[in-house]
């Protein structure tokens, strides 16, 4: 597959190199809201339209930033971006759904803090995509963080039911499933090389 | 003096200490996870990225301190991450001006700790509430517990991983590597296992002190 064409874009932030399994970016949404599935795909969906606010900003604001060559005041600018694109979707989520807004708790406006988030801006900027595939990019990644929450959520509710050892309760059981999820997911390394 | 909420620590040694084992910001807080599982799969990187998020964290404290009065409490998060994303863009060009090989190891990895949740925790937690000096050690001490995790997960993974501790060959030609240690996964396996050891110790310390309670009544 051509690595520019804008499917391999997407199958590579979503599979092959998946955001939380495969580069380690957003652990702390990941295991920290991975405990029921309905709160994972909300949280998957709240950090996916925050991927494509950023991405699409972050175009904007470094070809502004290219044309007047003050390149050093990238990250400041991104991460004011990304913290007004949190601010607003946390006081949607707060009109719309209270209940959601409960539910996610901390972790909303810690999405600023996701690393996911300035990983995908920063990305984008070093690979130097164009408009349309930074699109593909930024959905291909929210895809794969939405994906990996939700598996690792219906894992940990299947494991509720389960007798474990009481020394690997929390968060070691978590990093183990992760690993193994993650050595899954490596398989995909076939459909397209390492192209990290 | 305006009064604060928080009483004004005095500095001790646990102000310190407490960063390094107490209040370990990896092993038991389970924060800034992203770039220790990311950079860990060589001794040198790991050392590289716990030294650069040391300096940031306390630069990033001292200067909140400073500022604790001056800043308004509505717009406290967008400034400490002003702030913060100030002292990363200088590492950023002093690891590019020392070392370009490193530079490239480490890869986004060192513009992200703009996102590392333990320097805005200690901003919010402990620097915009204590007296600079305070400030400074707490940083500090947690700086060198998140040094001493990477540390720990960076010295398994390049051995079992390579057969090497940084770059030194330690096991005999014989030895077959377990490649997937390097790999993503064997990052996941090693905190996990860590976590493990760390869980085991504390319940049987518990144990221990309830057998003893036990004996003397």
């Amino acid at each position: 597959m051509d690595p520019n064409s804008l499917t391999f874009i997407f199958l590579n932030a979503a599979l092959i190199n998946n955001f939380v399994l495969a580069l380690f970016l957003g652990l702390c949404p990941f295991l920290g809201v991975s405990a029921k599935r309905e709160t994972a795909w909300n949280m998957g969906l709240a950090t996916m339209f925050v991927m494509l606010v950023s991405s699409v900003s972050a175009y904007a604001i470094n070809w502004m930033l290219t044309e007047l060559e003050i390149e050093f005041l990238r990250l400041i600018c991104y991460i004011a971006v990304i913290a007004s694109a949190v601010q607003l979707v946390e006081m949607t989520v707060k009109k719309f759904s209270p209940a959601l807004f409960r539910a996610l708790g901390i972790f909303l406006p810690l999405i600023t803090t996701n690393c996911a988030i300035l990983g995908l801006a920063l990305f984008q900027t070093f690979r130097e995509y164009d408009f349309l595939q930074s699109l593909a990019f930024s959905l291909g990644a929210g895809a794969g963080f939405t994906l990996a929450l939700m598996l690792m959520a219906g894992l940990r509710e299947k494991l509720e039911l389960a007798r474990v050892p009481s020394v690997s309760r929390g968060a070691a059981m978590s990093l183990m499933l992760a690993g193994l999820l993650s050595l899954a997911f490596m398989g995909f390394a076939g459909l397209g090389g390492s192209h990290a | 003096m305006s009064a604060l909420p928080n009483r004004e620590e005095k500095i001790t040694l646990d102000t310190f200490l407490r960063g390094l084992w107490e209040e370990n910001p990896v092993f038991v807080m389970l924060l800034g996870l992203c770039p220790v599982l990311a950079v860990t799969n060589s001794t040198m990187n790991a050392i590289a990225m716990g030294l650069a998020t040391t300096f940031v964290l306390v630069a990033s404290s001292t200067l909140v301190s400073l500022l604790r009065r001056v800043i308004p409490k509505q717009v406290r998060i967008a400034t400490y991450i002003i702030i913060i994303a100030t002292f990363v863009t200088i590492v950023d060009y002093v690891i590019q001006a020392i070392s370009l090989d490193l530079y490239n190891a480490l890869g986004a990895f060192i513009q992200l700790i703009v996102a590392n949740c333990v320097i805005l925790g200690r901003a919010e937690a402990y620097a915009s509430k204590q007296r600079v000096g305070a400030s400074v050690v707490n940083a500090l001490g947690m700086g060198a517990g998140f040094t001493v995790a990477l540390l720990c997960l960076g010295t398994v993974r390049e051995l079992l991983g390579a057969g090497t501790i940084l770059g030194f060959q330690i096991f005999s030609a014989n030895f077959e590597p377990w490649v997937v240690m390097i790999l993503p996964p064997g990052g996941f396996f090693v905190l996990g296992a860590w976590l493990l050891l760390f869980e085991y110790l504390k319940q049987r310390k518990e144990r221990k002190l309830l057998d003893s309670e036990g004996a003397i009544s």
